[in-house]
């Protein structure tokens, strides 16, 4: 291409004040902040005392926490029983939250749905409730909204310096590795044949005690596979889902990551997922709009007590600065466990809960980055960063010609334990975060650090429950899911993986149990 | 300074006016053949003008009484300023008049006059220092010699090294410099005002040279082999009009959309087979063709009450609206009072819409990537469906069908997975080998054509072959275009890469 004499000033230009920087050695500094959970108003059940409370209002019951298992509880329960819904966040959602700028929606967290098995009953009905399932084909297999769908091309991999489609590494793999991945294969698809062995929900799958035990990573080892790029993208798989490598989850959730999805479609593909620019922010606003009077937003639950036949509810209204008690006949706590442990009088705290931490930050770019080889995907990742790349919130949209963007980019913080690393994460500032990001980005993209008009940073100190092994079969689990009085629980960390489906379930069936017993 | 040094100054002054003056004269007749073509018709009109116009400029040097030397100079920077940005704001002003001949005339008139009145003041001021014979001799040979050397460097360098609108600030600049020089060398009242006027012009025709785009770069115009008329990029694409004799073509990104000497075929194609079999068809839909040329097929039927045209870029409907050359091409379709223009992309469009039409036509790009192959599929095509009235028809252009056959049959199939009914046809295009289209509607259509006076390719006979697919083009087996599979982007790349690289 021949450069004009105007793109030749602007590239002079550019460099003369890449020198210029180069002098003052000061990187540069991009716009944007730090949003994401209240950690500070979180820390006040570990550290402060809250006044006592000064109202008591009467409802028949209470939603603690409007994630995806509370607002699935509330909307089982919402028009059976006078309901309330608390929230510490000034918007529901939990992990499925999600924000909005002038170029686009965008995630900030979970941000998709696999086509859910045929034993996810309950996610299947609120599919069809809100049309995201259009109806069955004469096979009987269902019919999907083909916008929700993500769009092709949906993935790609950078390595050897060069785009392929799809994650599973093809550039450079020798005769021996691709058998590796063959027996792989074959070993997952047998586990996905196998009747019972991998659901969604987990409970209705088998334990295999002898994968629960290990580390997937030990489990690859007394298998033979070692070969690098298997390795790296089942790494990369157990990372995504879980925030932690195969060094550090089981050998159980690393199986179950490739063998648990048998969801069908009329009109797409197996290894299909459902998506919107929001991410789940998308289901959660679906889900929290018809409660929108049920819930109060801002408001820290610091105390769960039952006490004859009520059950108290004391939560402190940060904007009031003042306690309030609902006196309710019983409560769904939604919130995680280690959270739960803290505010349900009584409850023994459940041994060995890990979370693992993330950062979550959406890069708002002039232009879409390109790249040798295949074309911009959904979700992009380098092999050789240790980020997860990036997923294109525009990439739903359907208007042909897309010049600013937002990359949602993600990374779960796993080099060290989590708590040294939810350490270092708070303790870095917006510029440093950015300076962070822009090198990874970089590195993935040379140049693109000009296109970055704006970085915001969400930090996940406990973003979601790591299946280490011994978890998800053993004793801590299993009493995690027992109800305490008439306080029934729900979150996804019960499941010990945090996945939509887990979590909806879960706040569906604690909803049941407490409706049983009213 | 010394007589002989203001002497030498004056004929470097003939040299370059006369240099300057006949590269201005050529820049005008190239840019007029450029745009209007039949170069010998509109080189004979600009030299013409330009001759004439040096006539007057002589005839009015009588009423300059007083101040030669000033108003000389004065003149020199006027000839700077106007010769100096004329190419480029002809070719500014080319794309947003009806008529382009009246600026191009007005502008070469003037520069010919101002230089035509410059050689007469110049003899003037000489007339004191030489002997008639002295100076008429000295003044034509300079004259001359600058015209030789422009003629030479204007084909041989300029245009192919500098590009149009460069040249014509190049030598904008070297008259406003030697206007200057003069200024500071002759004794003239005034200097300070005419010193501070010159360096404006200068700044002006400096500033032009460094930030008017490269109109015509050479590279671009040795691709595509013909003489580019208009280009611009829009935040949408590059619009890149060619002309070659009387054939105009319309490039997007640099892909053909027409040459005007067999578009009729396309269009004719694209709107007759459909639209003359819908007599009680009133709103027509179309979704791309901002170039207006399927409005003009859709606007013979008189029983039509409304067109609605949605194109994503703004400056494909404008530009054919007000360009005189391409409003012929179009029959003026824009201007017609039934005409609306919505400028949108198509499905965000779509999605919003609450309106039925009679006939829609999808006239997109090829799907040659994943942003355009959206308007292909299941999703687009069931949005399409909700603005289609029961007893109406859609037509889509599908690319080759002997190039790309599966991409072909790879939309039929897309439409029957939407749920519509069918019928695939082609044509030939000349200038585009064998192109096809599909005819979908929610039941088959019924009754013969009757088509419109004035169609120079269908008839009843033409029509019926329309629809006869010899073997080479024959339906294969393709898989539905969805959102979440793109299965046409994959075939077209395919199916015209292996094409291409023959």
């Amino acid at each position: 291409m021949k450069t004009t004499r105007r793109q030749f000033l602007a590239t002079a230009g550019g460099g003369a004040m890449a020198l210029l920087a180069g002098c003052g050695n000061s990187p540069r500094v991009f716009p944007g902040r730090i949003v994401g959970a209240s950690a500070a108003a979180g820390h006040r059940l570990r550290d402060g005392a809250f006044p006592a409370p000064d109202e008591t209002l009467d409802a028949e019951v209470v939603v603690i926490g409007g994630g995806i298992a509370g607002l699935a509880a509330a909307r089982r329960l919402d028009g059976r029983r006078d309901l309330l819904l608390v929230e510490l966040e000034q918007e529901t959602g939990g992990n499925a939250a999600c924000g909005r700028n002038a170029v686009s929606a965008y995630p900030w967290g979970a941000h998709y749905v696999p086509l859910p098995n045929e034993e996810s009953t309950e996610v299947i009905a609120l599919f069809e409730e809100l049309g995201i399932i259009r109806g069955k084909d004469p096979r009987g297999l269902p019919i999907y909204d083909e916008e929700a769908l993500c769009s092709d091309p949906m993935e790609r991999l950078l390595d050897c310096g060069r785009w392929q489609e799809g994650f599973l590494p093809q550039l450079g793999v020798t005769p021996g590795e691709r058998r590796q991945y063959d027996a792989f294969f074959a070993r997952m698809e047998a586990f996905r044949r196998t009747p019972g062995a991998f659901a969604i929900p987990l409970d209705l799958g088998s334990p295999y005690p002898e994968l629960d035990r290990i580390t997937m990573a030990a489990w690859m080892n007394a298998n033979g596979w070692d070969a690098a790029p298997l390795r790296w993208y089942v790494d990369y798989c157990c990372r995504d889902d879980y925030g932690a490598g195969i060094e550090h989850v089981s050998a159980w959730a690393g199986v179950h990551y490739f063998a648990s999805r048998r969801g069908r479609a009329a009109n797409a593909e197996r290894d299909s997922v459902v998506t919107w620019p929001e991410g789940n922010g998308w289901l959660a606003q679906k889900l929290s709009a018809p409660l929108a009077a049920r819930i109060r937003r801002g408001c820290i639950v610091w105390n769960i007590e039952a006490a004859g036949k009520y059950t108290f509810v004391d939560c402190f209204d940060l904007a009031r600065e003042r306690s309030v008690r609902l006196r309710a006949r019983g409560a769904v706590c939604a919130a995680p466990r280690f959270i739960a442990q803290r505010i349900v009088r009584g409850l023994a705290p459940a041994q060995g809960l890990e979370y693992s931490p993330w950062m979550v930050a959406n890069v708002t770019l002039d232009s879409p980055p390109v790249g040798p080889g295949a074309p911009l995907a959904w979700d992009n990742v380098s092999r050789r960063s240790r980020s997860l790349g990036y997923v294109v919130a525009t990439h739903q949209n359907l208007n042909p010609v897309q010049r600013e963007t937002v990359l949602t980019h993600y990374w779960p913080l796993d080099a060290q334990s989590p708590a040294d690393e939810r350490r270092r994460a708070v303790a870095r500032t917006h510029d440093e975060w950015c300076g962070l990001i822009a090198e990874d980005l970089e590195e993935t993209h040379p140049g693109v650090t000009g296109q970055i008009r704006n970085i915001d940073v969400w930090l996940w100190g406990h973003g979601m429950i790591r299946p280490v092994p011994g978890f998800i079969w053993g004793e801590a689990r299993r009493r995690m899911r027992e109800p305490h009085g008439m306080v029934f629980f729900a979150h996804s960390d019960m499941s010990g993986l945090s996945l939509f489906e887990e979590a909806y379930t879960r706040g569906c069936q604690a909803a049941d149990a407490l409706l049983a017993r009213l | 300074m010394s007589n002989r040094g203001v002497r030498l100054l004056l004929l470097a002054s003939v040299f370059t006016i006369a240099t300057c003056g006949l590269i201005y004269e050529l820049l005008a007749g190239t840019i007029a053949s450029y745009l209007l073509g039949d170069s010998v018709t509109q080189f004979s009109t600009v030299i013409g003008v330009y001759l004439f116009a040096m006539g007057v400029g002589s005839w009015l040097s009588r009423y300059v009484e007083r101040n030669l030397a000033g108003v000389f100079i004065q003149v020199e920077f006027l000839i700077a300023l106007f010769g100096g940005s004329a190419a480029a704001c002809l070719f500014a002003v080319f794309p947003h008049v009806n008529s382009f001949r009246v600026p191009l005339y007005a502008i070469v008139f003037v520069v010919g006059s101002l230089v035509g009145l410059e050689v007469p003041l110049l003899l003037r001021l000489l007339s004191a220092q030489l002997h008639l014979k002295d100076l008429i001799s000295k003044v034509f040979t300079f004259d001359y010699i600058g015209a030789l050397l422009a003629s030479l460097l204007f084909p041989l360098f300029l245009v192919p090294y500098c590009g149009v609108a460069q040249t014509g600030f190049l030598f904008g600049i070297l008259n406003a410099v030697v206007g200057l020089i003069a200024l500071w060398a002759l004794e003239i009242p005034n200097a300070r005002a005419l010193r501070i006027y010159g360096i404006g012009v200068l700044a002006f025709l400096v500033a032009g040279l460094f930030f008017s785009e490269r109109i015509v770069a050479w590279s671009e115009a040795a691709a595509y082999g013909e003489d580019i008329i208009y280009t611009r990029s829009t935040p949408y694409q590059r619009i890149t009009l060619t002309r070659h004799s009387d054939d105009i073509r319309l490039y997007l990104n640099g892909n053909l959309q027409f040459s005007s000497r067999d578009e009729y075929r396309y269009h004719e194609a694209l709107i007759h087979p459909g639209l003359a079999r819908l007599r009680n068809a009133r709103h027509v839909l179309v979704l791309g063709g901002g170039d207006g040329l399927a409005v003009r097929e859709i606007l013979r039927y008189p029983q039509i009450e409304s067109v609605t045209l949605v194109d994503l870029d703004p400056a494909m409907p404008r530009l054919f609206s007000t360009q005189e050359i391409l409003t012929r091409l179009n029959a003026g379709a824009f201007s017609s009072p039934k005409v609306r223009v919505v400028n949108s992309d198509a499905f965000a469009w779509l999605k919003q819409n609450r309106r039925v039409f009679d006939f829609i036509v999808a006239d997109f790009p090829d799907p040659s990537n994943f942003s355009v192959g959206k308007l292909y599929t299941t999703a687009f095509y069931a949005r399409a469906q909700a603005a289609l009235a029961p007893d109406g028809a859609m037509v889509i252009q599908c690319t080759s069908p002997f190039i790309a056959r599966k991409s072909f049959w790879c939309v039929d199939e897309t439409l029957h997975a939407s749920g519509f009914v069918t019928e695939p046809y082609h044509v030939y295009v000349p200038s585009f080998g064998e192109w096809g289209f599909i005819l979908a509607s929610h039941r088959a259509l019924a009754g013969e054509p009757e088509f419109p006076a004035g169609l120079r390719y269908l008839d009843a006979s033409s029509f019926a072959e329309l629809f006869i697919f010899p073997p080479d083009m024959v339906k294969v087996p393709a898989d539905a275009n969805r959102l979440n599979n793109q299965a046409l982007v994959r075939y077209f790349e395919t199916e015209w890469g292996r094409y291409l690289r023959q």
